[in-house]
């Protein structure tokens, strides 16, 4: 068994965590390979930051077990799990100057003086804090917060880097430069990271898988785009993208030999639809991307049908607009020069094989 | 966008008020005859609050010929400091005539252990139960809580029966052993309630960093407490200066506090009843307690706001 976790740096068996009479995780498995970034996607209280404080040592699980670079670290203290965390309020201790901050944890392991200096040196080039070491945390941006914050985990050396939505106090253009901060980073450290957060661009843009959680379940560990493109269920494709993905409720009917989607007037071949098993007809949701729809643009597609627009809302970049598919909500997504007016009759056409069809009781991909 | 430019250049639209002055820049302030009252209430009130003061002042700095004409507003014709002099050296309880100073140091002697024994063992209790959960700590927790309601007169008598048994009644270390009991349930609360407040984030952040129990305790949540720990002095200094029942009952003859020995002084019945003594021996007695009112200022405030639910 204990074999089998070379290659693993984190792996997660049968894992489950109580609190009284709540389930809060429910038998969950993870692998995590070395110098893999995972990110922990999901609402909240689906139990991603639960998991990673789990893994951190933080809380006692209630069944299950926790290896660490092929270690059983379940009953371990978490400095000797090889980790470091970041915190989502940065967390660092307020009257400690930064250099004291970066320096705490390696004070307490007893680090001969010249180590801790060296490590504290490289991590500050490292994360571009270096005129920051003598100032309180009170006298830092967010922005520095988190880079310090950062810097603590660094100079631990470990194996396993922790965050815990690292970047949901900032706000967006400071987030999106830490994002990239945090993605050069791993490639340049190559440790394994695992990270919790509830912003699916900060997913899509920093995973090299996702696991997208809910009510203390995997729903679906893969790639981003993978998940983006083939969600193997409706939860999954509601909560990824943004706009989200536009459901459209019908039946699935067999007609001579194919596949289609019924909905009141509307018929969609499926032709072209990659079913994950053996189709039965039945009451069926069928689902779309907003940016997979093209409107007014000829009648080429496997698919094309006539709407009026009901709403445009421009975005800058591109513009969604809104109208009715079987007196259901839909929405397009065009390139702010296409912007068609309100209550304008416009065509739209797609490919059923960029969609993704769901059941209607269960919402599992069928 | 060009609406706001046209009301900008349109000034004499604006809507004017009593004095015809259109609404521009900061709002001109009122003084209104109701604010007028209650200035006028507060000055009255506070006269009427410190004429017991001035009374205690003036009596103190008279000589006792003065004070039997009975003048009880006039100030002083002979101001002395004889009266004073006498309160803190020479005054009579009973047979001896020491004066108040060696209350004074009993009672430094009893407050100044008992405020830092109950301080760091109240902020030890507030840190494991806010973040050691145990088993039973929300039980316990809600026991020290009961304790702050408990009357002190139930408790007195077990209490003396106790600390007779081990020997430590009218001793010392007993009234500090008190002191400290009782100061524990309000202080247990006001650190519990503080560490509380504090994002849970930084305890966990300092586990990660390898910190156990008292490492964190030391090196991150003490360094904190700066402010809270300021408010619990104020509250035990002043709580337990003032204390009268337990300095008579638990600290035996020889360690009675100063307010123990004020009250012997101003009850004695022989002799002449010395009223600019008394006076002066009072004033010196509250000195402790009102020069950190004074000195304390805000942070007082937060005490009395946490101290609240003692009443």
């Amino acid at each position: 068994m204990d074999m089998a976790q070379n290659g693993t740096s984190v792996s997660i068996q049968d894992l489950s965590l109580n609190f009284g009479a709540v389930s809060v995780l429910k038998t969950l498995n993870l692998d995590v390979a070395q110098g893999e970034f995972v990110v922990l996607l999901g609402p909240s209280g689906c139990g991603k930051s639960t998991l990673l404080n789990c893994v951190a040592g933080l809380l006692d699980i209630s069944e299950g077990r926790i290896f660490i670079k092929g270690k059983n670290v379940t009953w371990e203290e978490p400095k000797d799990r090889g980790i470091g965390m970041v915190f989502q309020s940065y967390a660092l201790y307020p009257q400690m100057t930064v250099e004291k901050n970066l320096s705490f944890g390696l004070r307490v392991a007893g680090l001969p003086r010249d180590e801790i200096v060296k490590r504290i040196a490289r991590a500050a080039e490292i994360l571009q804090i270096e005129p920051l070491l003598q100032r309180k945390p009170s006298a830092l941006s967010g922005g520095q917060r988190q880079r310090v914050a950062i810097g603590r985990a660094l100079v631990r050396d470990v194996d396993v880097f922790l965050f815990d939505e690292p970047l949901s106090n900032l706000d967006a253009k400071l987030r999106s430069e830490l994002r990239v901060e945090i993605k050069l980073l791993h490639r340049k450290l190559q440790n394994t990271m695992i990270y919790v957060t509830h912003d699916q661009i900060e997913a899509m843009t920093l995973a090299d898988r996702i696991a997208v959680m809910k009510g203390g379940v995997i729903q679906q560990l893969d790639a981003p785009q993978t998940i983006y493109n083939r969600p193997v269920n409706r939860f999954v494709a509601g909560f990824l993208g943004s706009p989200a993905m536009n459901f459209v409720e019908g039946r699935l009917e067999k007609h001579g030999d194919g596949w289609s989607f019924v909905a009141e007037d509307l018929k969609i071949p499926l032709g072209t639809y990659q079913f994950d098993g053996q189709p039965e007809a039945g009451p069926a949701v069928f689902g779309i991307r907003p940016e997979h729809v093209s409107l007014n643009s000829g009648t080429g597609w496997p698919f094309s049908t006539s709407a009026n627009v009901e709403v445009v809302e421009p975005m800058g970049s591109d513009t969604l607009v809104w109208l009715k598919l079987a007196q259901q909500k839909f929405s397009v997504r065009v390139t702010s020069e296409r912007t068609p007016q309100n209550d304008e009759a416009v065509t739209l056409g797609f490919d059923p094989m960029r969609a993704s069809l769901f059941d209607a009781e269960t919402g599992g991909r069928i | 966008m060009t609406a706001a430019q046209i009301t900008a250049i349109q000034p004499v639209q604006d809507a004017q008020d009593q004095t015809g002055v259109a609404p521009f820049g900061p709002k001109p302030r009122h003084v209104s005859p109701g604010r007028i009252g209650i200035y006028v209430f507060l000055v009255i009130a506070a006269l009427f609050f410190l004429i017991p003061v001035y009374i205690m002042i003036v009596t103190s700095l008279k000589g006792m010929p003065e004070i039997r004409l009975g003048h009880l507003f006039s100030l002083p014709a002979e101001p002395t400091f004889q009266p004073w002099a006498d309160a803190w050296l020479h005054a009579c309880t009973g047979r001896d005539c020491n004066g108040l100073s060696p209350g004074f140091y009993n009672s430094l002697k009893i407050t100044v252990p008992s405020v830092i024994i109950s301080i760091i063992c109240a902020s030890i209790n507030g840190y494991a139960l806010t973040f050691w959960p145990y088993k039973g700590a929300n039980l316990l927790f809600g026991l020290l809580v009961f304790g702050a309601f408990v009357p002190y007169q139930v408790v007195i008598y077990p209490l003396i029966i106790g600390l007779s048994s081990v020997g430590l009644f009218a001793t010392l270390p007993g009234i500090i052993i008190v002191h400290t009991i009782f100061g524990m349930p309000i202080l247990t609360l006001l650190f519990r309630n503080f560490y509380a407040a504090l994002p849970v984030e930084l305890f966990k952040a300092a586990r990660v960093d390898g910190a156990g129990f008292w490492r964190i305790f030391f090196s991150i949540m003490l360094p904190m407490s700066v402010p809270i720990t300021v408010v619990a002095i104020i509250l035990q200094v002043t709580g337990i200066w003032n204390d009268f029942l337990f300095g008579i009952v638990f600290a035996g003859r020889s360690n009675w506090p100063m307010t123990v020995q004020l009250n012997n002084i101003v009850n004695t019945t022989t002799g002449v009843r010395e009223y600019n003594v008394n006076m002066a021996a009072t004033i010196l007695t509250a000195a402790v307690p009102l020069i950190i009112y004074f000195v304390s200022g805000r942070w007082f405030v937060r005490g009395i706001a946490a101290g609240a639910v003692k009443g």
